[in-house]
C-alpha cells in the first residue's frame, strides 16, 4: 500500500456541495477506515506523537516581506509575507502551480537562474537583504534539497567533500576531510550503511539512500536554512519515514521550509503551514489549527481534498 | 538470441495480425538481413584478401622501392602516419569541441553568436573533406604559415603533419561538439541546481559535475571523430602525402616530424590500388585489413563508453 500517494479524499455529497466539517476534523480521520491494518500502518508512519516532540525554542531567521515574483507578464507569487524560523518546520502547501516552489526557490535566489523571473519585495536573512549577499555565500547558508535524488557522478565520499572544498579545488585532501564527511553522513543517518563503501559511486545507492546522501551533502556546508522541494515524492514509504524523522530532528538546529503536495506529510512534520493558492498566501497558521480548524473556506476545501 | 528462454505463449484470444503488419515486418526483416549480408561480404572479402597478403613483417618495415610486390617492404611509416595525424587532429579538436559544446549548452549567450557558431559547426559536419583539403592547401601555402612545412626558394610546400592534422581536426570537431552537447543536455537541470544550491559557481559546476557526467559522451565523440579522421583520404593526399616514408624537415626532433611529410594507411591504399600510381593490390589489401582492425578497435571503445553512459542515470 502506497501511503505517500493516498487517493484524494472527497467529502462531497451528491450535489457536490461541501459537507460541513466537524470542528475537530483531522485529515488522518478522513482516510478510509480499513480496519486494524491501516491503524497499524499509520502507527508506524507517524514518527512520534506530535505532543511528545520536544518543544524547541524558535528564532526568526528569514523574513519574506511583501514578495511578488513575475515570470515575464505572469505573476507567480503575489505579495507574500512569511517568517522562517529556526526550531520549526514550515510547510508550503497548495495545488500545482500555486507558486509555492517559486517562493521556495527565491529564498536562496535560485529563481535568478530563470532569466525572465523578477522579484519585488524583500527577503532578509538575519536582517540582511539577501539581494545584497553573494549568491554563492547565500546558498551555502540557505541550501536546498530537490524532488529527485541527485547525487553527483562521483564517489559517496567526494559528493560530501565537494561541498567542503573551496569551489573547484581538490584540496584539502581526503584524510583531512574524513572526520567532517563522516560527521555529515552520520548526521543524515547514512554512515552506518555506507561507511565501508565510501569510494563506491553514489549513483549505485538506492533512491532513499541517495536522498539521504543529498541531505548529508547539504548539511556538510553547515547551512542555517534548509529548503526542501517535495523531498520524498520519488521515494518509497520506508525511506519517506526515515527522511521525515530526520527533518523533525534537524529543525532543532536549522530553519526548515518544505514544499509538499502530500497533506499527510505536512501534517506529520510541519509546525506551521502556509496554504497558497494562485500565487496568494491564503492562510498561515500552526499545523494543527490549519488542518483541523482552517479560517478560510479555500483552505478548508483544499485540506479536505475538494480540489487540487 | 538466448536459446534457453521458453517461447512466449501467444494468448488464444489475441487477434490475428493484419496482412499489412505482416508485410511490414517481413520487409523490415529482409532489409535488415540484406544490410548484414552486404556488410559481411565486404568484411569477409577484405579480410580473406588481406590476410592472404598480410605478412607480419609489413607492420615493422617501411615501404621500399622494388620491382615486384615481394620486395617493396611494408607500411610501418603509414601506420605511424595514421596514428600521428589522428593524435594531432584530436589534440586540437577535443578541447575546442568540448569548449564549444559547453559554451553552446551552458551559456548560449550572446544568442546570435551562438546561432552562428551552431550553424558553422553543422556546416563543417556536412562539408566534403576535399573542400576542406583545398582550403588547407591555400592556407598552408600562405607565406605567414610557411614555417609549418618545408620551403623551397621561399615558397611554402604546404604539406606537413601540422597542415593535415589541423584540417583533419575540422572533421572530428562537429562530431565531438554534437556528442558532448547531447551528453550535457541529458543531465537534468536539478543536478546543476543542486550544485548551485551548495554555493558553487557555474564554472565549478561545469568542471566538477557536468563534464565528469558527460565524460562517456566526450569519449564517444572523440572516438567516432577519430574514426572519421583515420578514414579520410582527400585531406591526407592534399596536405600530407608528399612521400611514402616519414621525411622530417629541419633538425629539432619533434618539430621536424610535425613539419615533415608522410603517408597514412588510406593514402597508401589509394596509391597501391590498381588505379593508383604504385599499383600493388596485395599491399593495398594488407593495409586495408590493418585499417579495418583499427576502426574496429575504436568501435569497441565507443561501445564500452556508451554502456558506461547508460549506467550513469538519475531517476
Amino acid at each position: 500500500m502506497d501511503m505517500t500517494q493516498p487517493k484524494p479524499i472527497r467529502l462531497l455529497d451528491a450535489d457536490t456541495k461541501l459537507v460541513p466539517l466537524p470542528r475537530d476534523f483531522h485529515v488522518l480521520d478522513a482516510l478510509p477506515a480499513t480496519g486494524p491494518d491501516l491503524d497499524q500502518e499509520l502507527a508506524t508512519f507517524v514518527s512520534a506523537p506530535r505532543d511528545a516532540r520536544p518543544l524547541v525554542p524558535t528564532i526568526d531567521r528569514m523574513r519574506i516581506e511583501q514578495v511578488s515574483i513575475d515570470y515575464g507578464t505572469k505573476r507567480a507569487v503575489r505579495e507574500v509575507s512569511l517568517p522562517v524560523r529556526q526550531g520549526e518546520v514550515l510547510a508550503l502547501i497548495g495545488p500545482s502551480g500555486c507558486g509555492k516552489t517559486t517562493l521556495l526557490r527565491s529564498l536562496n535566489r535560485l529563481t535568478e537562474l530563470t532569466k525572465a523571473a523578477h522579484l519585488s519585495g524583500r527577503i532578509t536573512l538575519d536582517g540582511t537583504d539577501i539581494a545584497e549577499l553573494e549568491p554563492t555565500a547565500l546558498r551555502r547558508r540557505v541550501t536546498m534539497l530537490f524532488q529527485q535524488p541527485n547525487p553527483f557522478p562521483m564517489s559517496i565520499f567526494d559528493n560530501v567533500a565537494y561541498v567542503l572544498r573551496e569551489q573547484a579545488k581538490r584540496k584539502p585532501r581526503r584524510g583531512n576531510l574524513r572526520p567532517q564527511v563522516e560527521e555529515a553522513l552520520a548526521h543524515a543517518g547514512l554512515l552506518e550503511e555506507v561507511k565501508d563503501n565510501l569510494d563506491a559511486p553514489a549513483l549505485r545507492l538506492s533512491g532513499g539512500q541517495q536522498q539521504r546522501l543529498c541531505i548529508a551533502r547539504a548539511l556538510a556546508a553547515r547551512p542555517e536554512v534548509l529548503l526542501l522541494d517535495e523531498p520524498c515524492s520519488a521515494l518509497d514509504p520506508q525511506s519517506t519515514k526515515v527522511i521525515e524523522d530526520l527533518i523533525v530532528t534537524l529543525r532543532e538546529e536549522l530553519a526548515i521550509v518544505i514544499v509538499t503536495h502530500n497533506l499527510q506529510q505536512a501534517h506529520r512534520i510541519a509546525d506551521h503551514v502556509a496554504f497558497m493558492y494562485l500565487g496568494e498566501l491564503v492562510e498561515y497558521a500552526p499545523a494543527q489549527t490549519l488542518f483541523s480548524n482552517p479560517k478560510q473556506d479555500r483552505t478548508r476545501e483544499y485540506v479536505s481534498g475538494a480540489f487540487g | 538470441m538466448s536459446a534457453t528462454s521458453a517461447p512466449t505463449p501467444t494468448p488464444a484470444d489475441a487477434p490475428p495480425w493484419r496482412l499489412s503488419d505482416r508485410l511490414g515486418l517481413g520487409f523490415a526483416w529482409l532489409m535488415g538481413l540484406l544490410f548484414c549480408v552486404v556488410c559481411a561480404a565486404i568484411v569477409v572479402f577484405l579480410v580473406v584478401q588481406g590476410v592472404r597478403f598480410l605478412k607480419p613483417d609489413m607492420l615493422w618495415t617501411n615501404p621500399k622501392v622494388g620491382f615486384n610486390q615481394n620486395t617493396t617492404g611494408g607500411f610501418l611509416a603509414e601506420i605511424v602516419g595514421t596514428v600521428t595525424v589522428t593524435a594531432i587532429a584530436l589534440v586540437i579538436a577535443v578541447p575546442v569541441g568540448v569548449g564549444v559544446a559547453v559554451w553552446l549548452t551552458e551559456y548560449g549567450r550572446p544568442t546570435g553568436l551562438a546561432r552562428v557558431v551552431e550553424s558553422t559547426v553543422e556546416m563543417f559536419a556536412g562539408a566534403p573533406s576535399i573542400v576542406l583539403a583545398l582550403f588547407g592547401v591555400i592556407l598552408f601555402q600562405a607565406p605567414f604559415l610557411a614555417f609549418l612545412s618545408a620551403t623551397t626558394q621561399g615558397h611554402a610546400y604546404g604539406k606537413s603533419f601540422f597542415a593535415a592534422g589541423t584540417i583533419l581536426s575540422l572533421l572530428a570537431l562537429p562530431i565531438i561538439v554534437a556528442n558532448v552537447r547531447e551528453g550535457l543536455r541529458a543531465i537534468p537541470d536539478h543536478v546543476r541546481e543542486a550544485s548551485y544550491a551548495l554555493g558553487k559557481t557555474k564554472i565549478t559546476t561545469i568542471r566538477r559535475v557536468l563534464l565528469p557526467s558527460a565524460r562517456p559522451s566526450v569519449i564517444t565523440g572523440t572516438m567516432v571523430g577519430a574514426g572519421h579522421v583515420i578514414g579520410d583520404t582527400a585531406i591526407i593526399i592534399f596536405l600530407l602525402g608528399g612521400t611514402y616514408t616519414l621525411q622530417g624537415v629541419g633538425h629539432i626532433p619533434l618539430l621536424s616530424t610535425l613539419r615533415g611529410t608522410d603517408s597514412t594507411l588510406t593514402s597508401f591504399i589509394y596509391a597501391n590500388a590498381p588505379t593508383g600510381e604504385l599499383n600493388q593490390p596485395q599491399k593495398a589489401y594488407a593495409a586495408a585489413v590493418v585499417l579495418l582492425a583499427m576502426v574496429f578497435l575504436i568501435n569497441v571503445v565507443v561501445d564500452i563508453s556508451g554502456r558506461k553512459a547508460r549506467e550513469l542515470k538519475w531517476t
